[in-house]
């Protein structure tokens, strides 16, 4: 157990020790099988007949180990951090803790074995089979019930406002993971929706886009108010700013969803009651970037030398492009070109890679300094990674605009005579060059994640061998 | 005063951000409400293909050109007023049925194989999708999609009406090498179905499953119990391209569309 020499308080720091390494480790997982899936849209013979490796099988694979195993041990190891270090006390249960990295690597494993199996739902983002499902519901409300109890034991008279944007998110992901899974099985690995049609898809898309809205955002939104201001050593530039943030933002991104069903078989006032909500969360959303953004006011000069910094502030760049484009893109006509092409896949992956990775890079490398009590073992190479994340992530999304408003555009076009111009396989052979760009952009991002690794790995061992030799003095 | 009993914001939010009971309660009432709103009406409004167990569908009431009202019978099969009384009997155009127990277990090798991540089973009322694709789809359509496949995505093209477009021999030899029948495909080659026997307990379990769904079950009428045993000597034998093929086959053809109706008001 360690003793951090700037206060008395003892945390309980192993923990979120485990979960920073951990999320290294899949950061480079998960965006290897997406290098992966994205390389075999480009060139088939990747497959290798092998139903294993199919990308119908792998594509769940890569989305569950980049969201949840990535995403998700960041969101353990941020969370304990974030709510000890706030409330100046150790977590409520330790052992809890615990509890919730065996229980959450469980889940992965299991995810790994059963996705290429063919074990899935079939509900795009919740794959997961029903027992794994239930799993993941202990494990969360451990984590849940752990990290609100560590709030109300606090020191601190307020909750800071990185543990309501945490606290938002355990609850509104605890409703969407239990509301959305509903299922009856056939089998240990079989089981269907005990929703049909209509309703079944805006419950899975009220799923599908807050499991965006609330774990890929609200919870990495709290990692934003607590580690831009600790790494540009400022205050949040506004209070009173993060307060309408975190209410518009919870309050207001629950309606979102509908607006991936424009134009299907739901009543219409849906999709628009999703778009005008969209539209509406533009506010709150640069209010908050801008909020992160303008922390710095007075500390811009640290961009030149801090690595760490350049990841938080480019993450927010990403975070007010994404919140930008998403609304637009929820616009209706928009949204008729938009949707069902590759233009969605870029955007969420501008707001996966550039805002939610980016940000859990800055904040896992803040981590790591901290919780080995240690520099970098090289901070180069975080300046290596910055640059190869970031134009990992511009290379990709590049592509796939370009790529997803050609086939919109390609679908909807009719030659002189009043027939379509184009059959839709020549839309999948034009797409060609963009697959194989969007693949090295994705190589790019996923080689700055080995070297992120690569030096957290060699930070710790560092810290090791330091502690080892500062032992023995210590021992006389 | 000390900097902490300084209030920065309002009363209420200084009150609520002190006490972890009040900032989780206010948090849990504010998430909930957009999912309510959005998701409960969807139960009781018509068009939602909601049939209640009881086949009045909410009041749907699609009108035709002169403005009557086109029975719901005409849209959804009804035994109990279709000319043809059991799933061997119904032909295209009875309207929205059942999946019978092969097309069943293919819809199930459809779902392993993450068909839905490529393939999206949602029509859109354009001009270009009407003309590439067919008629829109429509809600009562995917009624019986427990864990629906609309999907999000067209690498490959919609499958909604993919039903009687291209032959069984066709979709054998494509879901087999799709590249030696259309050279320009991505998609991957599946054909170790055409070793792989269809998993019949699981699919008679399937169709059990189905008539217990607590919202939009298959009608006892329809899978009656002999039905159900009866699916045993269906699918002896089958393969799962068999399954396969015969799933595809079975999509978009229900309804028999008719020019001036708007299937969606």
């Amino acid at each position: 157990m360690e003793t951090t020499q700037a206060t008395p308080v003892k945390y309980d720091m192993e923990v979120v020790r485990w979960f920073t390494i951990a999320a290294a480790i899949y950061a480079v997982v998960g965006t290897l099988i997406g290098v992966y899936i994205a390389s075999e849209l480009a060139w088939p013979f990747l497959n290798f007949d092998s139903p294993y490796i199919s990308f119908g099988r792998l594509r769940p694979l890569h989305t569950n180990a980049v969201i949840f195993a990535f995403g998700g041990c960041v969101l353990f190891a941020t969370g304990y951090y974030m709510v000890q270090r706030t409330g100046a006390t150790r977590l409520w249960s330790n052992g809890l803790a615990w509890f919730t990295f065996w229980g959450w690597n469980l889940i992965i494993v299991l995810a790994v074995i059963t996705l290429p199996l063919g074990m899935t739902s079939g509900k795009e983002y919740a794959e997961l089979e029903w027992p794994i499902d239930i799993l993941i519901a202990i494990v969360w409300l451990a984590f849940g019930l752990n990290h609100i109890m560590t709030v109300a034991i606090r020191k601190t008279t307020h909750i800071y406002v990185s543990n309501w944007f945490t606290m938002g998110m355990i609850i509104m992901i605890t409703y969407l993971h239990v509301v959305n899974s509903l299922a009856i099985p056939v089998s240990l690995t079989n089981s269907f929706s005990i929703y049909s049609g209509v309703q079944d898809a805006m419950i899975q898309w009220w799923w599908g886009h807050n499991a965006v809205g609330f774990y890929l955002t609200a919870g990495f939104l709290g990692i934003m108010y607590y580690f831009v201001p600790k790494q540009a050593g400022r205050p949040v530039f506004s209070y009173r700013l993060s307060v309408l943030h975190f209410w518009a933002l919870t309050f207001g991104y629950v309606w979102l969803g509908a607006h991936h069903l424009q134009y299907t078989a739901l009543p219409d006032w849906t999709g628009s009651l999703g778009a005008a909500i969209s539209l509406a969360m533009i506010i709150p959303s640069w209010g908050g970037a801008m909020n992160g953004m303008m922390t710095l006011s007075g500390a811009w000069d640290k961009l030149r030398t801090d690595y760490i910094l350049r990841f938080l502030v480019v993450s927010l760049a990403f975070y007010a492009m994404s919140t930008f484009e998403g609304p637009v893109m929820s616009i209706k006509t928009v949204n008729a070109l938009s949707h069902y092409t590759d233009w969605t896949v870029g955007h969420v992956h501008s707001g996966a890679l550039g805002w939610m990775a980016m940000v859990s890079f800055g904040a896992m490398y803040h981590m790591v300094k901290k919780l080995w009590n240690t520099e970098m073992y090289s901070d180069s190479l975080v300046n290596v990674h910055f640059w190869l994340a970031t134009i990992g992530t511009v290379v990709y999304v590049v592509a796939m605009w370009v790529s997803g408003i050609m086939q919109g555009l390609m679908w909807r076009d009719y030659d002189e005579y009043g027939t379509l111009t184009y059959t839709f396989v020549e839309s999948v052979s034009a797409m060609h060059p963009y697959y194989a760009m969007r693949a090295i952009g994705g190589m790019i991002f996923n080689l700055g994640a080995w070297i992120c690794l690569y030096n957290v790995v060699m930070t710790v061992r560092q810290a090791s061998a330091a502690r080892s030799i500062d032992a023995v003095p210590a021992k006389a | 005063m000390s900097d902490h009993d300084k209030i920065y914001s309002t009363k209420l939010q200084d009150k609520v951000e002190r006490s972890t009971v009040l900032m989780f309660v206010m948090t849990a009432i504010a998430v909930a409400i957009g999912g309510i709103v959005e998701i409960v009406p969807l139960f009781y409004l018509p068009n939602t293909a909601m049939s209640g167990g009881d086949g009045t569908f909410n009041g749907t009431a699609h009108k035709d050109g002169k403005g009557n009202i086109v029975s719901m019978d005409k849209i959804v099969w009804n035994p109990a007023t279709s000319a043809h009384k059991t799933l061997e009997d119904w032909q295209p155009g009875d309207g929205v049925r059942p999946y019978k127990p092969l097309e069943l277990a293919g819809r199930n090798i459809y779902i392993r194989e993450g068909c839905f991540l490529c393939h999206s089973q949602m029509i859109r009322p354009f001009r270009d999708e009407k003309d590439r694709y067919g008629h829109y789809s429509i809600a009562e359509e995917s009624m019986y999609d427990h864990t629906y496949q609309w999907g999000s995505k067209r690498t490959g093209p919609d499958l909604a009406r993919v039903g009687g477009k291209y032959s069984d021999e066709w979709h054998r030899r494509h879901l087999k090498y799709p590249r030696e029948v259309v050279p320009e495909s991505v998609m991957p080659n599946y054909f170790f179905l055409d070793s792989g026997k269809v998993n019949v307990e699981e699919t008679v379990k399937t169709m059990q499953v189905m008539t217990i769904m607590p919202f939009n079950p298959v009608p006892k009428t329809i899978y009656t119990d002999a039905y159900i045993d009866g699916a045993k000597t269906q699918l002896d034998g089958k393969t799962e391209m068999d399954a396969l093929v015969a799933y595809l086959q079975s999509m978009g053809n229900h309804i028999k569309f008719e020019e001036g109706v708007n299937y969606r008001d």
